[in-house]
């Protein structure tokens, strides 16, 4: 009876370690080029992510391809001239909430979340720091976030003829929907 | 006994935890998408040929085709830029897979119009396929008066039909190749020696020099015992320049017609005897509907 209490007891805390883990495949991730000439906007519908609560472990992964814009050319030379998407298919995000000692994510509410992690856009691997909040609501969790990043920064070259429709800071938006993740 | 077996149990369930934890998202079995391959060509014309792209869907792509005249008349005609023949036409993207185009050429003063279709597009991931296909479908009008105006004319000898396969490869991130099996009919040839059906090998190739800039080139291999022995097989250099919205397209051929018709059946000038245009294609963009999703 007890060696059964306790096997349970492990599987249970064990199952418990994989219901700390929450994840979608489909989260959204946009971005917007705000210069003099162009405004420039694109939609990224099919990010994955998985975010583990109790270590505050926090993983991106974005197919470049799959960013999408509203004129065709545009997705073309972004995919051709800019971010190099053969070449470099996908960005990463590895970091983690720093704060996580100040919410409490098995309970619905909202938090306020500091982020900091390394993010890797073509190729190029960059510290970054971002707030963002977390609100849970009956075991999923609504994460979003705004901050901007500097395109230079990751070796994207904007050449001079089009310096006034591309902006040299670009905002990205981060809003996903963390659903556990049981298996 | 019992308790080092729990222990043991407890190890290597937590040593399963672990290990999931190492990387977060290897947790997502994620699925291989299918990407298709974009971009073979900078434009849907590797020259005169159609290229292995279409416009995309809700984009107008108005084009403006320029040839001056021989470079070997000398400096008195400025090498030919006294004289020019142009093309304006307007391509548009129907679907992701249809597109249709116009034009209206000074050369002998045509009207054209086609359709273009993509048959299957190369891709990566899930479904691997290492070629394109288009299949091509043209018509043109020559409303030229006719040189005999005392014989009888019907419509129907203005007509010409050129119908065109399009079989091609991005092999890499800066070579594609393409071959394009062609036939063109002409309801009315002006001697006995020339076929009414034209078949003919077109090959091109293009090679991207920086991100912006490429070498294209175009051979149309005509069958013998078809056209005219003073006619010549269609050669074009040149290059695509790219700025935002607009292509560049400078070139060199031996081609004044900048229809298929023309181009591949009623080529005259010969390389080796200076008789090249030096021309260029303009391609601006506009985008009328969105994307579909």
């Amino acid at each position: 009876m007890k060696i059964i209490a306790s096997v349970l007891i492990v599987v249970v805390a064990t199952l418990q370690g994989y219901a700390q883990k929450y994840f979608t495949r489909d989260g959204k991730i946009s971005f917007s080029s705000d210069a003099p000439m162009e405004k420039i906007e694109a939609v990224n519908n099919k990010v994955s992510s998985v975010l583990d609560i109790q270590t505050g472990d926090l993983e991106f992964a974005v197919l470049i391809k799959s960013f999408h814009f509203a004129k065709a050319l545009m997705e073309d030379h972004f995919n051709e001239n800019y971010l190099e998407s053969n070449k470099y298919p996908k960005a990463t995000f590895k970091g983690k909430i720093t704060n996580l000692a100040d919410m409490k994510l098995t309970l619905n509410g909202d938090y306020r979340a500091a982020v900091q992690g390394d993010l890797t856009i073509h190729g190029v691997t960059k510290p970054v720091q971002a707030d963002g909040t977390l609100s849970v609501l009956n075991g999923v969790i609504h994460a979003t976030s705004t901050f901007d990043i500097t395109v230079a920064d990751y070796n994207i070259e904007i050449p001079k003829v089009v310096r006034e429709n591309i902006a040299k800071i670009v905002q990205i938006r981060v809003d996903i929907n963390y659903k556990s993740l049981e298996e | 006994m019992r308790k080092s077996v729990l222990i043991a149990i407890n190890l290597l369930f937590s040593a399963l935890a672990l290990t999931a934890q190492e990387d977060l998202l290897s947790l997502l079995n994620e699925e291989e998408e299918t990407e298709y391959v974009s971009a073979s060509f900078k434009t849907n014309r590797v020259i005169n040929l159609q290229s292995l792209e279409n416009t995309a869907p809700g984009v107008l792509d108005i084009k403006i085709g320029h040839r001056f005249g021989f470079i070997n008349q000398g400096a008195y005609e400025l090498f030919g830029l006294d004289n020019a023949t142009i093309r304006i036409g307007a391509d548009l993207g129907l679907t992701n897979r249809l597109m249709v185009g116009f034009g209206r050429s000074s050369f002998e003063k045509t009207y054209d119009g086609f359709l273009k279709y993509r048959l299957i597009r190369q891709s990566t991931g899930k479904r691997k396929m290492p070629f394109s296909v288009s299949v091509m479908a043209s018509t043109a009008i020559r409303s030229e008066k006719p040189r005999d105006p005392d014989r009888e004319n019907y419509f129907s000898s203005r007509m010409f039909y050129t119908f065109q396969l399009i079989l091609g490869s991005k092999i890499s991130e800066g070579f594609s190749i393409q071959v394009s099996p062609t036939l063109v009919h002409r309801n009315l040839v002006s001697t006995l020696e020339e076929e009414n059906d034209v078949i003919a090998i077109a090959a091109a190739a293009r090679q991207k020099l920086t991100k912006r800039l490429s070498l294209n080139v175009e051979y149309i291999y005509v069958l013998p015992d078809q056209i005219l022995d003073s006619n010549e097989n269609s050669l074009s250099i040149g290059f695509d320049i790219e700025t935002g919205g607009h292509v560049f397209q400078l070139h060199f051929t031996n081609s004044t017609s900048m229809i298929d018709k023309g181009f591949v059946a009623e080529t005259t000038g010969n390389w080796l005897d200076g008789d090249i245009h030096f021309g260029f294609n303009i391609s601006r963009v506009f985008t009328l509907w969105g994307r579909e999703e």
